[in-house]
């Protein structure tokens, strides 16, 4: 019994967010917005807990999703509403930097065509970015994994350069590159390519030698061998240096954008912020959130799906 | 009939860190004929590893010469297959794909693929194709090796204590499977082990091994009727040669005290 009662706390949460939103009264030093955004977005919620709660009766892998979620959503949901309370109903914090929830929701309705602007452009210059660096850390890993000499030429250039943050090039990179987007994909690329070559090479230089023994009693040439043994064990290692390429490339992304482009999200955030449109900032804060999470997201969809042999090295 | 492996004053010396040398393989004079089962016993440290890895062409002797069907042996080749104590399977592929490995390595996968399901059939794991090494046990992951090396059509296969790390019943079973594969196929068998037992029940020539100085002791034409019977009293004879030996050589001293 109590069980079902738990598949309803997200409607019972959602439908006491709804019931503040409507009758408590707002105060007077919110600005109002165009339409009541956050009572739409409200009641689509509940109805659709209430009818997941519903189909949880009859068909099994809903139930078993509701039940493991239900108490996170109904607390999300609960936490949201004392924000509303906090900020739109009682006005507790200062109004400029604590927008209510409801303004938020209205930029990045109102506001989309021109975020989704943003977005592209930001993503445009982070697939760029991270494309080359992933690439020159691969073949620089490679390179330091196989041969003794490249190792050797390679090795002191990747420790004196790749510990450097990316952005401390920044005053460098933007006078000797002939556009700021062209400077900006050279600073992500750069920062994704440490920590992958690192992490490929020594992932090559940690594979048992055995592999390489057995391979070549079986017949393997030299490149043979590399390409079918070294990097495929080496695999795991380069997830991981992907993965933290990736979070450095968010990092530099933002920078970047915050001091010399004139376009993208972390662009969008800081013009804000001089404006001191505070619900415009935090609408682009949560777009990024949303946008980075799922980016990583699929980098380990992606990492299970080649890695079907391992069990997972890091949890997602 | 190929697969002769003909061993000339073989000496391999290993380098220390704090500079001495050790004599791993000294002077070793020895020829295996074509389709013979010939197994190296003796305790750690008598080279009979390094020997295996001499012949395999992972290591290169520092003295004398190595042969195969006349042939200098330099490097390693697909001619003499290799199975360790552990299976050594690649983890990143599947069951089909490890077995496959070799037929790929040498370019002929595509006209060869049925022989991958052939000695897939061989060693018991036709129902294994799509199974990854850590869904196997030790038994058949070795077994699995097995085809592996022997899905190339070695001339001949070495075997090092490929069946060390299994528990008594499994490895009882895949000595009968070992040999039902020799009488088969009659590739040439070098094997390493350390059980007399499993010498003896192999091999038609135990060689037994002694450390310091590394060398080859004694020869021991087995001259049972297969299917050996581990209780046979010529089978318990030889094996008590083959004990004493390895006892003399491993310990020259005198009893503490006399009864």
């Amino acid at each position: 019994m109590l069980k079902r009662l738990q598949d309803w706390l997200p409607v019972v949460s959602g439908g006491l967010a709804i019931f503040i939103e409507l009758f408590l009264k707002n105060s007077s030093r919110h600005p109002r917005t165009q339409e009541p955004y956050l009572f739409y977005a409200l009641l689509i919620f509940t109805i659709f807990f209430a009818i997941i709660a519903i189909l949880s009766c009859f068909n099994k892998r809903v139930k078993i999703w509701l039940a493991e979620k239900s108490l996170f959503v109904a607390a999300s949901i609960l936490a949201l509403t004392i924000l509303n309370i906090v900020t739109k109903k009682f006005a507790l914090l200062p109004v400029i930097f604590f927008p209510s929830p409801d303004k938020i929701l209205s930029v990045i309705i109102e506001d989309r065509t021109f975020l989704l602007t943003c977005l592209a452009s930001s993503g445009k210059l982070l697939f760029t970015g991270c494309f080359f660096g992933a690439l020159a850390g691969f073949i620089t890993g490679v390179a330091v994994g196989f041969s003794k000499n490249a190792a050797y030429w390679i090795n002191p250039i990747v420790r004196l350069l790749g510990p450097i943050p990316a952005t401390a090039w920044i005053p460098i990179v933007l006078v000797s590159f002939p556009t700021t987007f062209s400077a900006s994909c050279f600073l992500i690329a750069l920062s994704v390519w440490f920590p992958t070559a690192v992490l490929t090479g020594s992932g090559i230089l940690n594979v048992q030698n055995a592999y390489f023994e057995v391979s070549s009693t079986l017949g393997a040439g030299r490149f043979y061998q590399i390409f079918k043994v070294g990097i495929p064990a080496a695999m795991p290692h380069m997830f991981i240096g992907l993965f933290n390429g990736l979070c450095a490339a968010f990092i530099t992304l933002m920078t970047a954008e915050m001091l010399g482009v004139k376009n993208g999200i972390g662009w969008y955030i800081n013009w804000q912020k001089d404006m001191m449109a505070y619900a415009n900032v935090y609408a682009g804060l949560i777009i990024i959130a949303v946008t980075f999470s799922v980016l990583l997201t699929l980098l380990f969809r992606v990492r299970d799906g080649i890695l079907v042999w391992q069990k997972g090295v890091i949890k997602w | 009939m190929v697969g002769e492996i003909k061993i000339e004053a073989a000496v391999k010396r290993f380098h220390q860190q704090d500079g001495t040398e050790i004599t791993a393989v000294n002077g070793v004079d020895l020829t295996i004929h074509a389709g013979e089962f010939v197994s190296f016993i003796g305790p750690s440290g008598c080279g009979k590893s390094t020997l295996l890895r001499l012949i395999a062409g992972l290591d290169k002797a520092d003295e004398g010469k190595l042969y195969l069907d006349g042939v200098g042996i330099t490097k390693p080749s697909s001619d003499r297959g290799l199975v360790f104590q552990n299976p050594m399977l690649f983890p990143w592929l599947n069951i089909h794909h490890n077995v496959a490995f070799g037929l790929k390595a040498r370019g002929v996968y595509k006209e060869e693929k049925g022989e991958v399901d052939k000695f897939m059939d061989l060693v018991g794991l036709s129902e294994f194709h799509k199974s990854y090494p850590h869904q196997l046990s030790g038994g058949m992951a070795q077994r699995a090796s097995l085809a592996r090396a022997l899905v190339n059509r070695p001339k001949v296969l070495l075997l090092d204590e490929p069946l060390g790390a299994l528990d008594a019943f499994t490895r009882m079973n895949m000595q009968d499977e070992l040999l039902r594969i020799w009488q088969e196929r009659k590739t040439t068998m070098i094997m390493v082990t350390h059980d007399v037992d499993e010498a003896l029940y192999l091999s038609d020539r135990v060689l037994v091994m002694t450390p310091r100085p590394a060398k080859i002791e004694k020869c021991i034409d087995v001259q049972i009727a297969r299917p050996r019977n581990r209780s046979n009293p010529e089978f318990l004879r030889v094996r008590s040669q083959i004990l004493r030996i390895l006892n003399f050589a491993g310990n020259e001293k005198e009893p503490d005290y006399y009864l």
